[in-house]
């Protein structure tokens, strides 16, 4: 993509959303990732939460970039990182009690979600609001798509529903343990294995039509 | 005391923090490529874990329920863990600087480990007392340094075997993680 062109909010996006998809390719926020994902909606309720966080937290960090000093910078980061999260923990719990009620636990522990983090320091940090706002929503929503993907596989697999509504045939055996912990283990590592081939073929691809140009 | 044993058990293997719960899969993947680093973390962790149930409760207790301030709880809880791990490391750094060489860069890592975060908030939920808390923290913590370090004893042998190309690294390791969170939920009809 574009490296050596000046960032745009676009470029900026889509880098977030599918180059480097934090799920896929730069495999941060695995916790979430693996422990939410067994029914659809949870996946994005818990993606659209942490997107929220993030462009909130990227916004602010980048326009406090100069006022943060240095040494104190990680403090910082996880002061405004906390505060976003009991914001949207509280929304979540006054609003959509249902979704809060089965994310449970993990919401609090979007705080410690790599990816807010790994964004704060290695973009937000040194970047204007505006492109930290295009990070925060490419990468948030690069992290929706992937949860949810995975949800909706172990979703159907595992109980035969897609977002609640059954779409198996009646005969259908529900594979229980897809919604179990070594299901997600096994789904995410069986679609690590479909994106590295993909991206291996695209280059590949791309190698052979510089080769005849 | 059937409390403890049932703690015990409970944290060790049925509801293992990294097998059951999915808590801190982050270091549990990226540091899990060699014995001794796993074990290092392992222990780093065990430490700052029951420190951190200690200080959450006493936090949450005098603190937070005194003054009706239990929505600060996160921010309160990642504070406290934040500042833990500072001096664990300057602790570590004066009065045992082979060690500190030896944990190096994953020591500031622990506060993003939300097995850390998770076992205080667990503790809190499930409104265990001052000593139940402290040790709830540190048999989770044992549980996570025994799924870490029997990951890396597999890591460490598979690194040898030829995998697939597409499947080396993450994803063979992620699998590999599967087949072991079967056999833990061998474990499930304990308690």
């Amino acid at each position: 993509m574009a490296k050596n062109k000046k960032p745009t909010f676009l470029s900026v996006f889509l880098n977030g959303l599918i180059f480097e998809n934090p799920t896929f390719a730069l495999m941060l926020g695995m916790c979430p990732t693996l422990a939410i994902t067994i029914a659809g909606s949870n996946g994005l309720g818990m993606g659209l939460a942490t997107t929220a966080v993030l462009v909130c937290s990227n916004l602010l960090i980048s326009i406090l970039r100069h006022v943060i000093p240095d040494k104190v910078r990680i403090p910082a980061f996880i002061v405004v990182i906390a505060s976003f999260v009991t914001m949207i923990d509280l929304l979540l719990k006054a609003y959509i009690p249902a979704l809060s009620a089965s994310l449970g636990m993990y919401i609090p522990l979007i705080v410690v979600n790599c990816i807010i983090f790994a964004r704060a320091e290695s973009f937000a940090f040194k970047n204007p609001p505006l492109l930290s706002i295009a990070d925060g929503l490419g990468m948030g929503l690069g992290f929706t798509a992937a949860i949810t993907l995975l949800s909706v596989i172990r979703e159907v697999l595992g109980t035969g529903k897609f977002f609640g509504v059954m779409v198996m045939p009646a005969s259908y055996q529900p594979m229980a343990i897809m919604t179990q912990v070594p299901g997600g283990f096994v789904t995410l590592g069986i679609l690590l294995i479909l994106v590295n081939a993909i991206s291996s073929l695209a280059k590949k691809k791309a190698a052979e039509k510089e080769v005849q140009a | 005391m059937n409390t403890y044993i049932t703690i015990l058990i409970g944290s060790l293997l049925v509801n293992n923090f990294v097998m059951n719960k999915f808590l801190g899969i982050c270091p549990f993947l990226g540091v899990s490529k060699k014995f001794d680093t796993a074990l290092g973390m392992g222990m780093a962790v065990t430490f700052v874990m029951t420190a951190a149930s200690f200080v959450t409760w006493l936090v949450n207790t005098f603190l937070l329920l005194p003054f009706n301030l239990a929505y600060m709880q996160t921010i309160a809880y990642i504070l406290v863990i934040a500042v833990l791990v500072q001096i664990v490391e300057m602790a570590l750094k004066k009065l045992s600087p082979s060690l500190y060489q030896a944990l190096g860069v994953y020591l500031p890592l622990i506060t993003t480990n939300c097995a850390v975060l998770g076992v205080a908030i667990l503790n809190t939920d499930e409104g265990y007392n001052l000593m139940e808390s402290t040790f709830n923290g540190f048999c989770a913590a044992l549980g996570f340094t025994l799924a870490m370090v029997l990951f890396a004893c597999i890591r460490e042998k598979l690194s040898l075997a030829k995998m697939p190309k597409w499947m080396d690294g993450f994803p063979g390791a992620l699998i590999t993680a599967g087949l072991m969170a079967i056999a833990f939920q061998g474990f499930g009809g304990l308690i």
